[in-house]
């Protein structure tokens, strides 16, 4: 064990915890959070994603160590059903949720890389999530309401 | 809501400010007794109105993320004349909720929507408040009308009085009136409107608990630990190899079922893989490639006939051509995305257990007898999971987390790691479909000929049998037993809840037809094998793959006939609403009328098609047809579904935006189940065992644009909307490949290897 500092959605917590430790469990078990899902802890299907640095992070494939220190935002990181972020409003506005466990995958994926490319194409976009899974497969809503943030990211 | 603590209903209703001020004498409370299905006939057992008017409603048919919590919703808003927004609808908790046993997702409509249960409540409630408020108006009940939960004169709004006055707080004490009239769907203004999903927001949000969020005071984590291959027993347990390592409370073994208990979800996980122990050797598995055979070859059988007219082998005889077809589906599974997951808390023999299981009174009876108590000591509180698409490792992680927590006397909470949820679940059936038809000079079909095998082990755990998922066997509990029926005796009535039946037959059985076809000659035999895996009911189970076989072969049939594919059904159909769908679909899919396969199709490149299915599911709970658009590149064997178009008759439209949601994730979910999802093992074990094993269609694929004709029959009874869509997509895609490139495809999935081996066969 060893204490570790974490930053998540703006908060700082001290943690002592096994530093080999996968972030998911962190972030969901110590921390209570909803966001990131333990869907198949081998960084296949998306569940837990959560963004780092700008970038679309796996937490159930990254060791707690490596990540202390840094800027940590999950799904509820970005806004509140009150108070929802521009990608999350997409998400309800098109109501592209079936049973919504993959939303950590699919919208984290997205806004990491339309923050890092506003101007990505049909064709990013579709790459960008060619590793994330929606078993309920309501993948037609989910780019539909991608490219209704992205019009908004662009405008 | 909170999940602390379990709740009773009566602390429930306090705390939820529906505490019910009883005025009768009557010791016996709704509210204080356990609500199993014989006091649900009590309107108080559906709905309770508030002091401040709004309404409470509980049902026992449960969210599975196809949007029966908001159809639910719209209804009781809708029968009680309320907004949406000010009813609070509580589901399945075994100390709340009415029981309704099992919500498979494509029957909770005919239950709830139709004239009974909570629809039925609601309207009883309607009438019985109409007459409190003419009484306390002094007016005839017709003279009155509702808006938003207040009663007034049609002719004097101002002599009005609201539910909260009539009856707030208080009990109804009437019973369910089957005379109770629903409100007609002309006047409806919820129902049938697009309502938003009410739990969207908080899940795209990430506030949203699932029962993966569930964390409850002095929670342990648990993991198990499977045999290493199908059939293995456990010899011995080392308890030493992981005593010690950091966080680890408790081995626990009872019989074949092993599981670690810690402190922290990662040391679980790590005392779980260290754990030694000593299994016997797998009792082997038939070869995958030779699975069909097996299934064919395999005895003993159990027979059905759901239709034999005895004549079949005479007009086959006397047909002018007789033509066959076999057809293979593969083992699949339901794969949800997130691994099941349940919290148990046991402890001085009493047990609550919180599942995404979609029948919480079954279970609480099962988790009674794998836990050896009494059921009435058994709660089970539904906590949404992730999409299961039928029976997942929701029930079996259930028994996993119970077990664990009586082992340690404190509450286990257990996520099933991919591995354990993808080699064990319950998968859906595979399928091997012999079909045999006769025609006549004028090419029409005089005598349908239909065999089938599948396998069957297990199943969901009804009211009896842990045994029937692997949890509960592992504990000691045999499955449900098979038994053996050979010859299958004649059928007694039409029935067709398999689709096993063909749409183009009469679906004749002592005299009645309940069929949707022409075709008089018909003999429908199925036999059921003992099979080497668990099986169990994956969205559209049987009903997909019987309906890929039929919807193939009067393909095959109309091709070699040189017939247009619609007009050649529709020239065997009588059920003027399948045809609707066959039709609708069609049309708006600008449907080039012509015998497939296309004309000068090339070689090489890239070759286009289109084709169509149509089914009547269950025989009785929905009405749907698809066109397929494909492009099949050759040179790979790729098959890139462009387009598909379905039409829908699910009689009245509860909600057309939620509808919709549920017929292109049914049917993109049927793209991916058609062109790669199959369950794969070697001679000891399952090998499909995580994401890079079992390939689904990612997020970002190449997605076919899907436009969906929604037909509204506001007359006619509710039916189900989740299972149609994905029962009709394989065969569409199979007749799409062949009218693009004259391959016929008889064995799902579609792999690029199999459509190369196919069009090298006639290349
Ligand atoms: S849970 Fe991390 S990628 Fe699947
Ligand atoms: S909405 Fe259920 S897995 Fe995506």
């Amino acid at each position: 064990m060893s204490m570790i500092t974490l930053k998540v959605n703006g908060r700082t917590h001290m943690l002592d915890v096994d530093p080999a430790t996968p972030l998911l469990y962190i972030l969901s078990d110590d921390l209570a959070l909803r966001g990131p899902k333990f869907g198949c802890g081998l960084g296949q299907c998306g569940c837990c994603t959560v963004i780092i640095k700008g970038q679309a992070v796996r937490s159930c494939v990254t060791p707690v160590s490596s990540v202390a220190g840094a800027e940590i935002t999950t799904l509820e990181g970005l806004g509140s059903s009150a108070k929802p972020h521009p990608i999350q409003k997409a998400f309800i506005d098109e109501q592209a949720v079936q049973c919504g466990f993959c939303l950590s995958g699919v919208i984290m994926t997205a806004k990491a890389l339309l923050d890092r490319n506003p101007k990505a194409s049909d064709a990013d976009i579709q790459q960008a999530l060619s590793g994330v899974l929606c078993r309920c497969h309501t993948h037609t809503r989910m780019v539909r309401a991608i490219k209704r943030y992205a019009q908004g990211v662009k405008a | 809501m909170n999940c602390i603590n379990p709740i009773s209903r009566r602390t429930f209703l306090k705390t939820s400010g529906a505490l019910v001020v009883t005025f009768s004498l009557a010791p016996e409370s709704v509210f204080s007794q356990r609500l199993d299905g014989a006091s649900s006939n009590q309107v108080d057992g559906w709905l309770s109105v508030n002091a401040d008017g709004s309404v409470t409603a509980f049902t026992g048919k449960c969210e599975l993320g196809h949007g029966l919590y908001t159809a639910q919703t719209q209804l009781v808003a809708e029968e009680l004349s309320v907004p949406v927004n000010r009813v609070k609808l509580i589901q399945c908790d075994t100390e709340i909720t009415p029981d309704q046993g099992t919500t498979s997702g494509a029957q909770s409509h005919p239950t709830n929507f139709n004239h009974g249960s909570l629809a039925l409540a609601c309207a009883t409630a309607r009438e019985a408040l109409t007459r409190l408020a003419a009484t306390r108006l002094g007016l005839p009940a017709d003279r009155l009308g509702v808006k938003d939960g207040v009663i007034s004169a049609k002719t004097d709004p101002s002599q009005k009085v609201s539910y909260g006055e009539l009856i707030g707080g208080k009990k109804f004490n009437l019973t369910l009136d089957t005379r109770a009239k629903r409100k007609p769907a002309a006047e409806w203004t919820i129902l049938g409107t697009p309502v938003p999903r009410i739990e969207i927001p908080a899940m795209a949000t990430g506030e949203f608990e699932y029962v993966h969020n569930v964390r409850v005071p002095a929670m342990l984590y648990g993991q198990v630990v499977r045999p290493p291959a199908v059939g293995s027993t456990l010899v011995s347990v080392d308890e030493n190899s992981v005593i010690g390592l950091p966080g680890v409370v408790k081995v626990v073994v009872k019989k074949n079922f092993l599981g670690v208990v810690a402190e922290k979800p990662w040391q679980a996980i790590q005392a779980a893989n260290k754990l030694k122990a000593v299994w016997t050797p797998g009792t082997g598995l038939p070869k995958h490639s030779e699975i069909h055979d097996y299934l064919r070859n395999k005895k003993p059988t159990r027979d059905t006939y759901a239709v034999n007219s005895k004549d079949v082998d005479e007009k086959l005889s006397s047909a002018v051509k007789v033509m066959k077809s076999t057809y293979f589906y593969p083992y699949q599974m339901h794969g949800s995305i997130g691994s099941s997951c349940a919290v148990a808390d046991v402890q001085n023999g009493k047990a609550t257990v919180w599942s995404a299981s979609q029948a919480v009174y079954p279970l609480r009876n099962t988790v009674a007898m794998v836990l050896g108590l009494q059921p009435e000591n058994v709660h089970i509180i539904f906590k949404m999971g992730s999409g299961c698409y039928g029976c997942n490792g929701a029930d079996t992680v259930s028994y996993d987390a119970a077990l664990l927590s009586q082992a340690v006397g404190r509450p286990v909470r257990v996520q099933l790691t991919r591995k354990d949820e993808m080699a064990w679940e319950n998968y859906g059936l595979a399928f091997v479909i012999d079909q045999r038809i006769g025609v006549d000079e004028n090419g029409t079909i005089i005598a349908w000929d239909y065999e089938a095998w599948s396998p069957t082990l297990g199943n969901r755990p009804g009211m009896t049998n842990p045994g029937n998922v692997v949890t509960g066997f592992l504990a000691g509990f045999p499955p449900a037993a098979f038994a053996a029926r050979t010859p299958a005796p004649d059928p007694t009535n039409f029935a067709n809840n398999n689709n096993a039946v063909p749409s183009y037959v009469t679906g004749t059985v002592n005299g009645n037809s309940g069929g949707t076809g022409n075709v008089r000659s018909q003999r429908v035999l199925s036999r059921d094998v003992v099979s080497p895996f668990w099986t169990g009911p994956l969205r559209s189970p049987a009903r997909l793959q019987n309906t890929f076989a039929h919807e193939s072969f009067i393909d095959e049939v109309a091709a070699e006939l040189k017939a247009d594919p619609v007009e050649y059904r529709l020239r065997h159909l009588s059920d003027t609403r399948l045809m609707d769908v066959v039709k609708g679909a069609s049309k708006a899919a600008n449907w080039d009328s012509r015998p497939s396969p296309r004309n000068g199709a090339r070689r090489g490149g890239i070759s286009s098609g289109r084709g169509i299915a149509c089914v009547l599911y269950e025989g009785d709970n929905g009405y749907c047809a698809v066109v397929a658009e494909v492009d099949v590149h050759q040179d790979t064997g790729r098959v890139a579904v462009k387009r598909l178009v379905i039409a829908n008759d699910v009689g009245p439209i509860s909600n057309p935006d939620g509808l919709r949601n549920q017929l292109e994730g049914g049917a993109l979910h049927g793209v991916s189940r058609t062109l790669s999802e199959e369950v794969t093992w070697d001679d000891q074990k399952v090998t499909s065992i995580d994401w890079r094993t079992y390939r689904p269609l990612p997020v970002g694929a190449e997605i076919p644009k899907i436009e969906t004709v929604l037909i509204n029959r506001p007359d006619a009874p509710a039916a189900g909307a989740g299972e149609t869509a994905v029962t009709v997509v394989a065969a569409a895609i199979g007749n799409a490949i062949f009218d693009a490139t004259g391959i016929r495809l008889r064995q799902v999935p579609f792999t690029p290897e199999r459509v190369k081996a196919a069009l090298g066969k006639i290349g």
